[in-house]
């Protein structure tokens, strides 16, 4: 069935991007936030500003570069999974890493010193903020998926919403209803919010479980 | 740490070069949306992959902006309307074998009551000027596609003015235009195959055809690898042979009788009609 085609696709799209923003995202908050150095103050700047990223802007950009004509066009990736991946992780990265930086810039001096003084150095420091930020690290992961489930503009224009190959259920939704198949798009719908309702649950679930 | 940094860069570099070997087999298809609205690719793109293994993308445009693909290298074969900026392009060298495949016709479509009496016109030069003077309202594609350069090219042979009060212009594809006339019960110029496919959909009526200027034919055009070399040539040259052929012809003859009782598409490619 052609609708399982592109739910495992939208699946195999947003986890990918998911998985490279949750990294690329949470590590340039940790690193940001942990580390004192000249500029530091432009790059928040520029991490907030990229929370609101637009994605027909960031889908032209890829475009531009995926283009056989671009400066990346002899990877040839242009209207490939792969392509919409690369779009979603530059729309998401920065949300996360805006979420995670506030995090843990919201953890109290104090308790920096106290980890440090007990020998928490590197990677057990950024271990033990993150067991103490759970539940807004979680939160910022939330933040990232919902809008690369949701993502419909960026996904369109480099992966140009081919059957069988880069159509999700956003694009699918757009061309079901451009070609007047409304029933069809409101199945369609539905299904994205009940997948997302879904991951969101599970993550609510590990979230709420973290704070007690 | 930085020993595990190379070991993804590795695996990420081989998951990209593994798709870039497997991509010679791609060929990147620019057509209008009439061909992508009213199905007959995904009757016939099946076909075509099964018998030769080419995977084919299919970008569903206005024939400018694949037009305008074509020129820039970034399709491979062209299938489109468009046949002023066609003859253009090939003119100007960057597309080769222009070939014609098969033909349809513009229709004026537009609310049953047809406030501008539009129907009543002697041709449909007049049925566009009579919408202008009434000021009832028309939706334009405006988006460069094939319908879109007919339309202007109608409305040019009358000196009426396009007001923004009655002339909107929707941006988007047949279909989605389709849609938005329905809703405001306004006019627009759409081909015979998208308006059929959208008929019980929607609550527009036929409010004039048969005009010869309403002829509307499609070509198949492969992009000039002399121009851009990184362009898939053969698989272009496969995909028009494909089109044009004989077996092929017949599948688009057949399409959409079941459906609508009648042909979509006249195919044109073996009597040398343009």
């Amino acid at each position: 069935m052609e609708i399982i085609e592109i739910i495992i696709l939208t699946f195999k799209v947003s986890g990918c991007a998911l998985i490279c923003s949750i990294v690329l995202g949470g590590g340039l908050g940790f690193f940001v936030a942990l580390n004192n150095f000249t500029g530091k103050k432009q790059a928040i700047a520029i991490i907030n500003t990229g929370m609101g990223l637009p994605p027909v802007v960031v889908g032209l950009l890829v475009l531009l570069f995926l283009w056989r004509g671009g400066p990346l066009g002899f990877m040839e990736l242009i209207y490939t999974p792969i392509a919409m991946v690369i779009a979603q992780i530059i729309l998401a990265t920065p949300i996360i890493a805006g979420l995670t930086m506030a995090a843990i810039q919201a953890v109290p001096e104090k308790m920096k010193w106290q980890a440090a003084a007990l020998g928490a150095r590197g990677w057990n420091l950024v271990w033990l903020l993150a067991k103490e930020t759970k539940s807004s690290l979680l939160a910022a992961v939330m933040a990232g998926f919902g809008g690369i489930i949701s993502e419909v503009g960026a996904v369109m224009m480099v992966g140009g919403n081919i059957r069988g190959q880069t159509r999700v259920l956003t694009t699918s939704i757009v061309l079901e209803s451009q070609k007047g198949n409304i029933n069809q798009a409101i199945i369609l719908g539905l299904v994205l919010i009940t997948l997302s309702f879904s991951v969101n649950c599970c993550l609510t679930l590990i979230q709420q479980r973290a704070r007690k | 740490m930085k020993k595990l940094l190379v070991w993804l860069f590795i695996l990420a570099a081989l998951f990209i070069g593994s798709y870039s070997l497997a991509a010679s087999k791609n060929i990147i298809l620019a057509t209008t949306t009439s061909t992508v609205d009213s199905g007959l690719l995904d009757a016939l793109l099946p076909i075509f992959e099964k018998q030769t293994g080419y995977t084919v993308k299919t970008i569903g445009v206005g024939s400018g902006l694949a037009m305008e693909m074509g020129r820039r290298g970034e399709a491979d074969v062209l299938l489109v309307h468009s046949p002023a900026d066609e003859e253009k392009l090939v003119k100007e060298g960057f597309g080769i074998n222009r070939r014609p495949v098969m033909h349809n016709d513009f229709i004026l479509v537009g609310p049953a009551k047809d406030p501008a009496a539009a129907a009543k016109a002697a041709n449909v030069k007049e049925a566009f000027s009579r919408i202008a003077k009434s000021g009832a309202l028309f939706i334009s594609r405006a988006d460069k596609s094939g319908t879109h350069a007919k339309e202007l090219s109608i409305w040019k042979k009358n000196k009426d003015t396009l007001s923004n009060l009655w002339y909107l212009e929707s941006g988007q594809g047949m279909g989605a235009t389709l849609i938005i006339a329905n809703q405001k019960e306004a006019y627009t110029l759409a081909d015979r195959a998208t308006y059929l496919n959208f008929k019980d959909k929607i609550r527009l009526v036929i409010i004039f055809e048969g005009d010869k200027l309403l002829f509307n034919p499609y070509h198949v055009i492969e992009v000039n690898p002399a121009k851009h070399p990184k362009i898939n040539a053969a698989g272009a040259k496969t995909f028009a042979d494909f089109i044009t052929s004989a077996k092929t012809q017949k599948l688009i003859a057949d399409f959409g009788k079941d459906k609508y009782g009648q042909t979509l598409f006249f195919p044109d490619a073996l009597n040398g009609n343009n």
